[in-house]
């Protein structure tokens, strides 16, 4: 194959990991929606003679151990999935976004070594750490668990946030904009935010996927989604006791997990090529 | 070299002090008094009043705390509320089974992921590569515990070949003991190899574009020999970096995994301690995963340096 064929099917091939990406992430977003006006079973309503009910008969996937539909489940834990990723990463960006580009634009004052060491602090605290340190507090629950994520995942923004801020402070148009006399706030507001924006798109897609992750881990540990509110890692917990008996239990959440998981990550990537196009024509290159 | 190795070190111990004040006043926050909970609903002012003088949290909480601090500067951590037994050694014997549990997740990471990210590099334009990127991504999105859970239907289900849980103390019987841990190990290794190997396939193909590469290949060396010679030590540098981040991710990933198959580890001796409301024991080991993940970064920036000339 010639250098040139082998750039354009690699491009072909960035695209359909994008395409992929956008189409999971759609399919999770879709089903989540359509549970807030459909689902074929109340998917909390507990029926002692459906248990373990087998797939069929108006039960696409069968039922669990307390008759609960496993389909209708999965599509309420869609929606408790991106609820969680939603308010973690909305908190993650709301503090890291504004920190890193502080500590960017005043990169060798006393700020920014402030903000990049508690960052630092904060980066050793991961999100089930804070997670069990809140549920002890405050009790677990969906609320602790999305704070937990959310507070862990703002030094990923903060660092994005800051290098791409660092890159964007040294060109011209931003000499121009401080020479015209414009405020900091200013600056940063109209100049730095738009342009380190596709980086902060691309890391949001990233945390998305690792906050999916973690909910289903807390939820797993029971440190999440308080029951009765679906959730794929706590049907994962139910299941992992029916390992031996009934497999499909934990069959369906996983993939439901990995599947959406499989699809902000893709989507990241591919928004990072389709976004940067120096970093597009070096993989094009490859 | 020696001024950058002691600012770290300055940071690394300055970060952990924050971080111990930050564990402690977190727990103090804790609704509930120890010596309440300890005695139960019944229990008389006089009697709760007694034990909290015992446990000394009937002291200002700078004095708790120093105390607290500076017992763990002797590996002191604290005697439970709970249990009344000392904690430190508690934490002594399931860090050791945690300990094994990350290293082992660790190697079979990195023996999964240096070779096939090498390879996925090498032949980038193969199918063969591109298979292996592509599985990488899909292994990414796999969480550790779903992975065991996964790996549990396989081995100890359908092919009844390995225990579905529990711990064997390698002093009991060495064989169990490596049976006990296979699918844990598995489990942790196979999700971090997956997130490993996509590194170190873009490691290894950055390397290869370099000049230095181009020009001992120009010299004579075959395109294996030039990589082993010149490009590892180079790809080494940010796959060290991912490498360190990864352990941090395991210590946590760990204490998932070790409900998964009932190992008797630091995960579980928090998990229990939460449940049981045993608030110094869950200080105690928050404390000690915190301090690790710091150790780990500090001895990951320590390497880069090492590793990478340009930046001394």
């Amino acid at each position: 194959m010639s250098r040139r064929t082998s750039a354009k099917a690699n491009r072909g091939r960035m695209n359909a990991g994008l395409l992929a990406g956008g189409a999971l992430v759609a399919l999770v977003v879709l089903t989540a929606l359509v549970s807030f006006f459909w689902t074929p079973h109340d998917p909390t309503l507990v029926d002692a003679a459906g248990k373990l009910r087998e797939p069929g008969g108006g039960y696409l996937l069968g039922a669990d151990k307390f008759g609960r539909d496993t389909f209708s489940q999965l599509m309420v834990g869609a929606r408790t999935t991106l609820y969680v990723g939603v308010v973690a990463v909305g908190i993650a960006a709301a503090l890291g976004v504004p920190l890193g580009m502080a500590a960017g634009m005043t990169p060798r004052g006393w700020l920014s070594e402030l903000i990049m060491r508690v960052n630092d602090l904060v980066f050793a605290f991961p999100a089930l750490l804070l997670a069990v340190m809140l549920g002890a507090v405050y009790g677990a629950g969906t609320l602790t668990a999305m704070i937990a994520i959310g507070v862990a995942t703002v030094p990923a923004f903060a660092r994005v946030a800051r290098a791409a801020t660092l890159q964007v402070m040294v060109t011209d148009y931003i000499l121009a904009a401080r020479a015209a006399g414009r405020r900091r706030g200013a600056i940063a507001l109209r100049h730095v935010l738009p342009n380190i924006g596709s980086m902060l798109i691309v890391q949001a897609s990233v945390s998305f996927a690792i906050a999916i992750l973690a909910e289903a881990a807390l939820s797993f540990l029971g440190f999440g989604t308080r029951p009765p509110t679906p959730s794929w890692g706590r049907m994962l917990q139910e299941s992992q006791e029916l390992l031996f008996s009934t497999p499909r239990l934990a069959l369906w959440p996983g993939i439901a997990i990995a599947l959406a998981v499989l699809g902000f990550n893709l989507l990241g990537d591919g928004l990072r090529d389709f976004l940067d196009p120096k970093l597009r024509r070096i993989r094009a290159e490859r | 070299m020696i001024l950058y190795l002691l600012k770290r070190l300055a940071v690394l111990l300055a970060s952990t002090a924050v971080a111990a004040v930050a564990v402690f006043a977190f727990m103090a926050v804790l609704p509930g008094d120890p010596a309440e909970i300890a005695l139960g609903v019944n229990a008389t002012p006089d009697a709760v009043a007694e034990l909290r003088k015992q446990f000394g949290t009937d002291r200002p909480a700078v004095a708790q705390f120093l105390d607290w601090a500076g017992g763990l500067l002797q590996g002191d951590f604290g005697t439970s509320y709970v249990t009344s037994s000392p904690i430190g050694p508690q934490i002594g014997d399931r860090l050791g089974v945690t300990l094994v549990l990350v290293l082992g997740g660790m190697v079979v990471a990195l023996v999964l992921a240096v070779p096939l990210g090498t390879f996925a590099a090498v032949r980038h334009r193969d199918p063969l590569g591109a298979a292996i990127s592509a599985a990488s991504q899909l292994g990414i999105a796999i969480p550790a515990f779903l992975a065991g859970i996964l790996l549990v239907f396989v081995f100890a289900v359908q092919a009844q070949a390995l225990p579905s849980g529990g711990y064997v103390p390698i002093a009991e019987s060495p064989g169990e003991w490596l049976r006990s841990l296979l699918l844990p190990w598995l489990s942790l290794g196979l999700v971090q190899g997956a997130v490993l190997t996509r590194y170190v396939r873009s490691a290894v193909l950055d390397v290869m574009r370099e000049d230095y590469l181009r020009t001992a290949r120009a010299k004579g060396r075959g395109s294996t020999g030039a990589l082993w010679r010149h490009g590892l030590r180079n790809a080494s540098i940010p796959v060290v970096t991912v490498l360190g981040l990864q352990l941090a991710t395991l210590l946590i990933g760990a204490v998932v995994v070790e409900r998964v198959f009932v190992i008797p580890g630091l995960g579980d001796l928090l998990l229990n301690g939460v449940a049981g409301r045993d608030l110094l024991l869950v200080q105690g080991v928050v404390m000690v995963l915190v301090a690790a993940v710091l150790l780990i970064n500090f001895v990951v920036d320590v390497t880069y340096h090492l590793l990478d000339p340009r930046l001394r």
